[in-house]
């Protein structure tokens, strides 16, 4: 019997792995479908501009205090842990360089992506899938107003935008914040710590963390929300929609951190 | 024939909702499906309007296979039809006024005037004028219902298909629902399709009534007919009796 059992267990277990495999595959595809049907739509956003501000406002401007309260304390806190170390070789003056090099290079466009999925990617699918339990969806279906164009395409442009417009924030608070730990406690000027940043920064850094990096997190926040909002089903209900927004956090927080380092390593070469 | 559906069948959620559905409603009829709660009622009315595709058997709208049509086809097609769903469905952050307006503003290019007169004109039809300016979360659900209804008819469809239209409703204003339904029908000479277990509402509405039972169309008849019928089912489920096939 005991041979039975365990191929049963590892059958079910090959059986639930490829199922999973299989889900996200076509949840994919899925995505990735309702995001080109939906930019396909671009044409029309002069007439959905109200809706893309709104979202903007929503996304963008309702974010701006955690952005800026997440990002002075991690440029502070780094700022710290760099300068105790930097203390011991007499180059504590170097810290400005090193956070701000981090800021615009790294923390910035990423604390915004992970901002955003907590909050922004995270509303857009309970809101959406609310809408598909309440069958507001298939309401807007059977009126032939397709919800790519309706729903996806003001929150994919909105969050696309959004997110550098957040990044740029981050990166002058985070800085500015590491330069308070670095006055006060550290014992370095404002003078030498800006001189540092300035020496060291480039076009490159500053310019990847809000053209390349923040937009296309953005972008992968918003559909990946809107993805699995329409996901749901009408029978699904609360739970579906409790489903939907845990999923849309875990999933755009995996991606933004793999998406990271892929962009990183791109960025090196261009 | 407006809408015919031939041997349709669909599974869902593991149980055979749909075991062979035949049924033809004729152009400007109003077409009643009666059945318990969870016998596919809703289900039914999904694919007339492409919501959801049979398994098995077709669905045909004005000669048109709905099965076989594509997204932007599928598109086209539903522009005959309204659908009052079941909680209305409006969309919640758009007043009253802005969801009536909705379809005119996404698929016509008339002036706002054009816009505002036509919608005031359904608002009004429905009694609803005086609420326009209210959000969908500070009316009641007879005026959600109403509102859905004005939204469902604005682009004059050639089809209405009513989803529960009277269940949650006080008997006063399912009666009233009950008179939109047919002055709509009257007024605008559509055809009607309406799901629901309210008998009264069945028979006030209806032209022919069509029985769902077991997934599969038990009885097609006319009001007189259904209430006289010698069918065991259908004559325990109007009399709303507990002895009965029905378990």
């Amino acid at each position: 019997m005991t041979p039975t059992i365990r191929m049963t267990a590892k059958t079910d277990v090959l059986t639930a792995t490829g199922r999973a495999v299989l889900n996200a595959t076509e949840l994919s595809g899925r995505a990735l479908l309702m995001m080109f049907r939906s930019l396909g739509y671009v044409g029309t956003l002069w007439r959905r501009r109200r809706e893309v501000l709104a979202q903007m406002l929503v996304c963008g401007v309702h974010s701006l205090p955690v952005a800026m309260l997440v990002a002075a304390f991690s440029g502070m806190v780094l700022a710290l842990q760099v300068g105790i170390e930097l203390a011991d070789w007499r180059q504590s003056a170097r810290v400005g360089a090193i956070v701000a090099a981090s800021m615009c290079r790294e923390l910035g466009p990423v604390w915004i992506g992970v901002i955003l999925s907590a909050r922004v990617g995270s509303a857009m699918a309970a809101e959406i899938g609310t809408m598909s339990v309440s069958e507001e969806i298939d309401a807007l279906e059977v009126m032939s107003i397709d919800p790519a164009k309706f729903l996806v395409l003001p929150r994919l442009i909105a969050l696309t935008l959004m997110a550098p417009v957040l990044t740029v924030f981050a990166d002058l608070i985070g800085i500015l914040g590491g330069a308070l730990v670095g006055k006060y406690q550290l014992g370095v000027s404002y003078h030498e710590y800006f001189d540092w940043a300035q020496r060291t920064l480039t076009n490159r850094d500053i310019l990847s963390g809000l053209f390349i990096k923040a937009p296309i997190f953005g972008l992968m926040i918003a559909v990946v929300g809107c993805a699995l909002g329409l996901n749901v089903k009408p029978s699904e209900g609360a739970e579906g929609v409790g489903n939907a927004t845990r999923n849309a956090v875990v999933v755009a927080l995996i991606l933004l951190i793999v998406f990271n380092y892929f962009l990183t390593s791109v960025i090196r070469y261009i | 024939m407006m809408i015919s559906l031939t041997n349709v069948t669909k599974r869902l959620g593991g149980q055979d909702v749909l075991q062979g559905v035949d049924l033809e409603i004729e152009r400007g009829e109003t077409m009643v499906v009666i059945g318990r709660s969870g016998s596919g009622k809703s289900v039914a009315i999904k694919h007339m309007v492409g919501l959801l595709r049979p398994d098995a058997g077709t669905v045909t709208v004005d000669g048109t296979d709905v099965g076989g049509l594509d997204k932007s086809g599928m598109f086209e097609l539903r522009r005959k039809f309204g659908v009052l769903f079941q909680s209305g469905a409006l969309i919640n952050w758009l007043s009253v006024f802005d969801n009536v307006a909705l379809p005119l503003r996404e698929h016509t290019r008339l002036a706002p005037e054009e816009i505002e007169t036509k919608v005031c004109e359904k608002l009004d039809l429905l009694d609803l004028g005086e609420h326009a300016e209210k959000m969908p979360a500070d009316i009641s659900g007879g005026m959600k219902k109403r509102a859905g209804l004005a939204r469902a008819i604005v682009l004059d469809p050639e089809i209405v298909l009513y989803d529960e239209p009277t269940s949650g409703l006080d008997p006063v204003m399912a009666s009233r629902i009950n008179h939109l339904i047919i002055d709509v029908k009257e007024k605008l000479g559509v055809t009607s399709v309406v799901v629901t277990h309210d008998m009264e509402s069945a028979y006030t509405v209806g032209d022919r009534i069509a029985m769902l039972y077991g997934g599969r169309i038990v009885q097609v008849g006319t009001p007189d007919e259904i209430r006289e019928s010698t069918d065991a089912v259908v004559r325990q489920f109007v009399e709303g009796r507990l002895e009965g096939p029905i378990t």
